[in-house]
């Protein structure tokens, strides 16, 4: 992004050749690498403006989050209450299953996330910011570190960087392995040491009430990536990318039975699924030349899509109103020979180990459907429990619609019911026949 | 229509009104649903929501459909807070399937054990189960399975297959008791209660988590397999293992004391208990219990009849009474604290008329006179708790009255109240107070002089540095005494900080802060359970029911329409009476539920039943006095007869009787009543209703409050005494028993009695009396000392003692109750690291300890929260072999007791 300026073309990385027009990023985390490439000239003109002037142009890039609800960052920004002490947070706790573009932000691009992060602490005022980063990530957190304590040295953080008058402290803060902490709420209890719990809505936003109970934002990784570029750009330059409300580029991380799985940087509603799976310089189409079955269109949290939507472009609007997300921009392809009930269960299986255990209907119900959903895939079943499984998740999310309403504390309990109900609804008659031959029949 | 707001006690301008299934209701702003909608008797079924502790809004039971901006949508109802306007909806079907839904979770994991579960039969999962969720089980898969009970603590086990994860114990713990010591462990169902490897549960509430949990994950190992809920009956009582007068139920199975559990009583426990109250129902049926009368003969104690008992007890009374000219010098009587207020009323008149004599003192040396507790200008735990300021110069409330250390550790915590605590040795209040201040112990007095000075302290001459004030630094005095010069009234908590300074030390700290503050309040803290009681029934020298003085109150009970006679002058104190027993002097000596063997704080203690003295001992327990007296009476205990106590606020409550006394014991009224006749009198009563109509008859403190008083179901909460002068009506509905707080308590009967019909009486329901002191010309004053006591200079070789009461001693409840006993710590004189070290001695040494009380041999361990130039030791403790406890160190008649410490050499 900023380490090489944008061009409006879709610009493109993949994590398997780094055989795009990115240059090789091998020294690309670098403070020299990054400032050869123009880094922290955003920040420097940021700090020429005005708080008000920079929240400005974000709200006019119209540039929506990126961790996942996908709510516009300049709008989160002018929520936050007026109080003398705001904090920012950057979320960088990455977890869910088959999303994987913050890490390869971290890890390659960690002076694009710091410039990023300063130039909005300085937006809302903040005088300590963090970044929460999921634990496994060792090498991201060793780059962004690295990065921070050059950073420092550079005289972008600290006490009256580049001389600005302004003074941010800016402390990483490594995650202790559980997906939950990636809900903002529960990312605030654990950066404050509590056990690590989602927060119980209204208040809706930590803009209110957030870390150690002062006004907070908490910025996904991604998000605050693309500041130094609106910054130095424009927001206007920004929301010329993209159409509608999806403005600018994105990262898709795609992954799945595709010949070439990778994070691909796009503009955002200018191509469709189909593209993104089967362009030759994307995706490649699916492996071994097999037809798309089913596809998630935002992360595991996400209800699937089948064939009839590849047409769909990645639009945040469209996706939601055909029916899932575009989330946190993964997109899993599944093929023709993939079983349904076994690629459901592992997803089951995963929200299950992953529920923090606060809520009953999650805790218990995400075992229980893990349990039955096992024992069909294992031959089992009892069609009986099709009915079951779809009461239980109607128990977690009453309706299982989407959006989904929810008995949970937080989003985590609804997640279950994407890909179990979703399965069911769309592969009723592979459940069934796993049922009725007591067996897997999927190769 | 709304609930009009004086119907739903809210004030107007907190009120807001919420539409709840259709029809308005009032509500508080700022509340929860759940709480406006128990209020207006609707249910919402909850597991995690607690009414005493803050919501969490975990186990989503209380889902309810509420209105917002997006339109209806199911919230829990324990952790949204009303707002004007809103609309909730309990009973719609979507609600109704979410709840189900909830409840079948719940059910996952949770073992189908309910007939071997001690919880069967009053869990609130089991009775909600009953109302929501399917009939049957849709899950066929295997349940968790983990290896149990997994021990907490001595007293507490846990079962975490029947966990479902409230948090109730593990918020207890930290919020409420702040002993943090139990939280979850792992996460989703794999979610436990744990405890950090290598420790225990080791809180002095610990009983309230099992209390609180809604299934039966947590047993307490008194009561675990011992009966089984709808086996058992209950009857509303006051706990008197201290003087706080916690409400509780004592529950009974077959005759026998199962458990107790604490009722939520808002002036007094709000629902929770201390482990000792909690569980010290074993001492009912302890192998020291007395269950048949004895006297002695050829040396020896033997069991007779109560007609030979009380012949040989009148016998040896009379003798004494013939050879004297003062009945107050010839028999004394010690206790009383231990009786209900009838007992101890009848046991006033027996001593106080029949008798005669003066020398009849309840406080065992180790309170506060009878004109502090009785006349100081009173302040309830509630006001307490809500003043701006409070000054607390008692010893560590924990281990004195643990549930007034709760209230005021909340107090202080809702930043509502400062505490400001001087002490001699750390406590558990410490961590909550504003100020902590640490004299030398003794020298409360000036300390409190000095906060209270017109000026800061100053240097001696110019330029030289300003010397501490009773051991605390200059510097913090003068910050604490700016703190209190900005509060313009003043309550205090004040009691005996150690039983190693006599009583004139304290009395000068309470006189020196009612010198410079006469509008100061005072709660008096006290140990034993209804000294306030006693006292109130005139069990002291120099006093006569209802707080008055003996020439106050020397008119009415001298009369022939009173007592016939009183005594002519003030007896003997407690201290005086064994002195006097000691050299010979006295003539008999009736011990009324007292152990001063063991449990007076002086070294000469024991030499009173030695010095030739009839002694008579009223007990439950073969007590070490009672194994030296010449006449043991059998007496019943708490929970096996009825009547009023008095808690240290002044505050009466009733007892419960719930079992009968075992063998032959008797009621202490009853054994008064017997041994008058013996003496050749009679004091008129029959029944409790005889000294209830005396006592109202006589007592101007008493007026009007009889059994119809103390019975009637608005108060339960107690009434605090004089009664208000205008009449209230008691008609008032009984406070709700929350079977869902409380498993155990709301499902069954409740057994007290009720008044035939609402009468027109008068009753102050929970409400204070004019500064509780009575506007009788005799009433009992706290007479200030003319000077604090001359204290001797500290010497550089000494070590003064400070002997804290331990909430687990050798007490005879303590020792009674298996559970209990093995939790009472070893009586070490513990010492700062640098006086021991001075002695070249380590943690676990045997040194000498010369004391005013000789040279006995201790066990000392090193504590730096112990100040230099201090030896603390815990009164009343079981010591290794061959040391002594720390009665036989103390003098009592000195203001402090300084000891040396000697290595052997």
């Amino acid at each position: 992004m900023s380490g090489t300026p944008r061009t409006g073309a879709p610009f493109i990385v993949t994590s398997r050749t780094g055989d795009a027009t990115r240059p090789p990023m091998e020294e690309g985390h670098t403070l020299n690498a990054y400032l050869a490439s123009g880094g922290y000239q955003g920040l420097r003109k940021a700090l020429t403006m005005n708080p008000e002037e920079v929240v400005a142009e974000v709200l006019a890039s119209n540039l929506l989050g990126r961790g996942g609800a996908g709510f516009e960052a300049g709008r989160k920004w002018s929520m936050v209450r007026p109080n003398p002490v705001r904090y920012l947070v950057i979320n960088g706790d990455e977890s869910e299953p088959a999303t994987f573009k913050d890490r390869m932000l971290m890890e390659r691009d960690p002076h694009q996330l710091v410039e990023g992060t300063l130039i909005a602490a300085y937006a809302i005022g903040a005088a300590q910011a963090f970044i929460f980063i999921r634990g496994e990530f060792a090498l991201g957190m060793e780059r962004v570190i690295a990065a921070v304590n050059d950073a420092y040295r550079h005289g972008a953080i600290g006490a009256n960087i580049f001389g600005s008058g302004f003074s941010v402290d800016l402390v990483v803060h490594p995650g202790a392995g559980a997906y939950i902490c990636g809900e903002e709420t529960a990312l605030l209890e654990s950066l404050e040491g509590k056990r690590g719990y989602p927060r119980i809505k209204p208040p809706f936003f930590p803009a209110a009430i957030g870390l150690y109970g002062e006004p907070t934002v908490v910025n996904n990784v991604e998000t605050v990536s693309n500041l130094p570029w609106i910054v130095s750009n424009g927001g206007a330059a920004f929301a010329a990318l993209g159409q509608g409300r999806s403005t600018g580029t994105r990262i898709f991380a795609l992954s799945g039975h595709v010949v070439r799985p990778g994070n691909y940087e796009v503009e955002m509603s200018k191509l469709t699924f189909r593209d993104l799976i089967f362009d030759p310089e994307l995706g490649g189409g699916v492996r071994g030349g097999k037809s798309v079955k089913a596809f998630i269109p935002g992360g595991a949290s996400a209800p699937w899509f089948g064939p009839d939507q590849l047409d769909l472009p990645l639009d945040q609007d469209a996706v939601g109103k055909a029916g899932s997300m575009l989330g946190s921009g993964s997109v899993i392809v599944m093929d023709s020979d993939t079983c349904a009930v076994r690629a459901a269960w592992r997803i089951a299986r995963f929200f299950h180990r992953e529920s923090c255990g606060q809520c009953t209907p999650c805790r218990e119900g995400s075992g229980w459907i893990d349990k039955v959903m096992r024992r069909i895939e294992d031959g089992q079943g009892r069609e009986e429990d099709l009915d079951l499984l779809m009461d239980a998740c109607d128990n977690i999310a009453p309706g299982v619609s989407w959006p989904p309403a929810q008995t949970t504390i937080c989003v985590l309990g609804p997640s279950i019911p994407s890909s179990v109900a979703w399965s069911i609804r769309m592969f009723r008659d592979e459940y069934l026949l796993h049922i009725k031959e007591g067996a897997c029949p999927c190769p | 229509m709304p609930v009009s707001v004086n119907e739903s006690g809210i004030p107007s301008e907190d009120t807001v009104t919420i539409t709840v299934n259709g029809k308005q209701i009032a509500a508080a702003k700022g509340e929860m649903i759940i709480s406006a909608t128990d209020r207006a008797g609707v249910n919402v079924p909850r597991f995690c929501y607690h009414p005493r502790m803050k919501p969490v809004g975990m186990c989503r039971m209380c889902l309810v459909e509420v209105s917002g901006p997006r339109g209806m949508s199911l919230q829990p109802a324990c952790y949204l807070p009303v707002a004007d306007g809103m609309e909730v909806v309990t009973d719609s079907e979507k609600v109704r399937k979410a709840q189900d839904g909830v409840l079948e979770f719940l059910l996952v994991n949770h073992p189908l054990d309910c007939p071997v579960c001690d919880k069967g039969g009053e869990c609130p999962l089991q009775d909600q189960t009953l109302a929501y969720g399917p009939g049957e089980s849709r899950f066929v898969e295997e349940k968790r399975h983990w290896a149990k009970p997994i021990e907490l603590s001595d007293l507490v086990l846990l079962d975490r297959e029947r966990c479902i994860q409230c948090a109730r114990c593990t918020r207890f713990a930290s919020e409420i008791a702040g002993d943090p010591l139990i939280d979850f462990f792992s996460r989703g169902d794999s979610t436990e209660v744990a405890i950090a490897p290598g420790e225990k549960f080791t809180s002095y509430f610990s009983g309230n988590t099992v209390q609180i949990c809604p299934v039966g994950a947590l047993t307490a190992t008194p009561y675990r397999f011992a009966a089984r809920p709808w086996d058992l009956e209950q009857v509303e009582s006051t706990c008197t293992s201290c003087a706080t007068g916690c409400r509780v139920v004592v529950q009974s199975s077959s005759n026998q004391v199962i458990r107790y559990l604490g009722v939520d009583s808002d002036p007094v426990n709000q629902s929770w208990l201390c482990d000792k109250g909690r569980f010290d129902f074993e001492a009912h049926r302890a192998g020291s219990r007395v269950t048949v009368p004895m006297v002695r003969e050829g040396g020896e104690l033997v069991e007779c009849t109560w007609a030979e008992a009380l012949r040989k007890a009148a016998e040896g009374i009379g003798r004494a009474m013939e050879v004297a000219s003062d009945p107050s010098s010839a028999v004394g009587v010690i206790g009383g604290a231990r009786l209900a207020n009838e007992d101890a009323y009848a046991w006033a008149k027996l001593v106080k008329s029949v008798i005669g004599t003066d020398s009849v003192d309840a406080d065992l040396g180790d309170g506060l006179p009878a004109d502090a507790v009785l006349g100081l200008p009173k302040a309830t735990i509630d006001e307490v708790c809500s003043a701006p300021l409070v000054l607390v110069m008692t010893p560590d409330l924990r281990e004195l009255a643990p549930i007034l250390f709760l209230r005021l550790k909340a107090a202080a915590q809702s930043g509502r109240t400062k505490v400001i605590e001087l002490t001699s040795v750390g406590t558990a209040l410490g961590r909550y107070a504003t100020e902590t201040l640490v004299y030398r112990p003794g020298e409360a007095a000036s300390l409190v002089a000095a906060l209270f000075a017109d000026s800061d302290p100053k240097p001696l001459a110019a330029g030289m540095e300003i010397p501490p004030i009773a051991g605390v630094a200059a510097s913090d005095v003068a910050r604490t005494r700016a703190l209190l010069a900005g509060f313009s009234s003043a309550v205090a908590v004040v009691g005996r900080p150690s039983l190693a300074e006599s009583t004139e030390a304290t009395v000068a700290a309470v006189a020196a802060l009612s010198a410079a503050r006469p509008e100061t309040r005072y709660l008096t803290v006290h140990r034993r359970g209804n000294l306030h009681g006693a006292l109130d029934a005139g069990l002291a020298p120099g006093i006569l029911p209802g707080r008055v003085t003996l020439e106050g109150g020397r008119s009415t009970f001298a009369a022939e329409s009173g007592w016939g006679r009183v005594p002519a002058s003030t007896g003997m104190s407690t201290h005086e009476i064994l002195r006097s027993a000691a050299q010979g002097s006295l003539g008999a000596l009736i011990l009324l539920g007292a152990d001063p063997v063991v449990d007076f704080p002086d070294h000469e203690s024991e030499k009173a039943l030695s010095g030739g003295a009839f002694v008579v001992a009223v007990t439950a327990h073969l007590c070490e006095s009672a194994r030296r007296a010449d006449v043991v009476l059998p007496a019943a205990m708490y929970a096996e007869r009825g009547g009023t106590t008095t808690n240290f606020e002044g505050r009466v409550t009733t007892l419960g009787k719930k079992v009968t006394p075992p063998g032959q014991a008797w009621e202490d009224w009853a054994i008064a009543a017997e041994l008058a006749t013996a003496l050749g009198s009679d004091l008129g009563f029959t029944s409790f209703d005889d000294i209830a109509a005396e006592r109202t008859r006589l007592v101007p403190l008493f007026r009007h409050f009889t059994p119809h008083i103390w019975n009637a179901p608005s108060t339960r909460d107690g009434v605090l005494l004089p009664l208000a002068t205008a009449p209230v009506g008691l008609t008032g509905a009984p406070r709700a028993l929350d079977p869902v707080a409380t498993p155990g308590i709301g499902s069954l009967p409740h057994h007290a009695v009720r008044p035939p019909s609402p009468s027109p009486l008068f009753a102050g329901t929970g409400t204070t009396g004019p500064s509780g002191a009575v506007a009788s010309p005799g009433a009992v004053r706290f007479s200030r000392p003319a000077s604090p006591p001359d204290l001797p200079a500290p010497d550089a070789y000494s070590l003064r003692l400070v002997a804290p009461y331990r909430l687990y001693d050798c007490g005879t409840h303590v020792v009674g109750s298996a559970h209990l006993a093995a939790l009472a710590p070893v009586g070490t004189v513990r010492v700062n690291h640098y006086d021991l070290d001075r002695l070249g001695a380590s943690t676990g040494d045997t040194l000498r300890a010369v004391s005013p009380g000789g040279s006995h041999q201790v066990v000392v361990e090193v504590d730096d929260e112990v100040q230099r130039g201090t030896a603390v030791m815990g009164f009343n403790l079981a010591v290794a072999e061959g040391s002594v406890s720390a009665r036989s160190l103390i003098d009592l008649s000195a203001p402090v007791t300084d000891i040396r410490l000697e290595a052997h050499r």
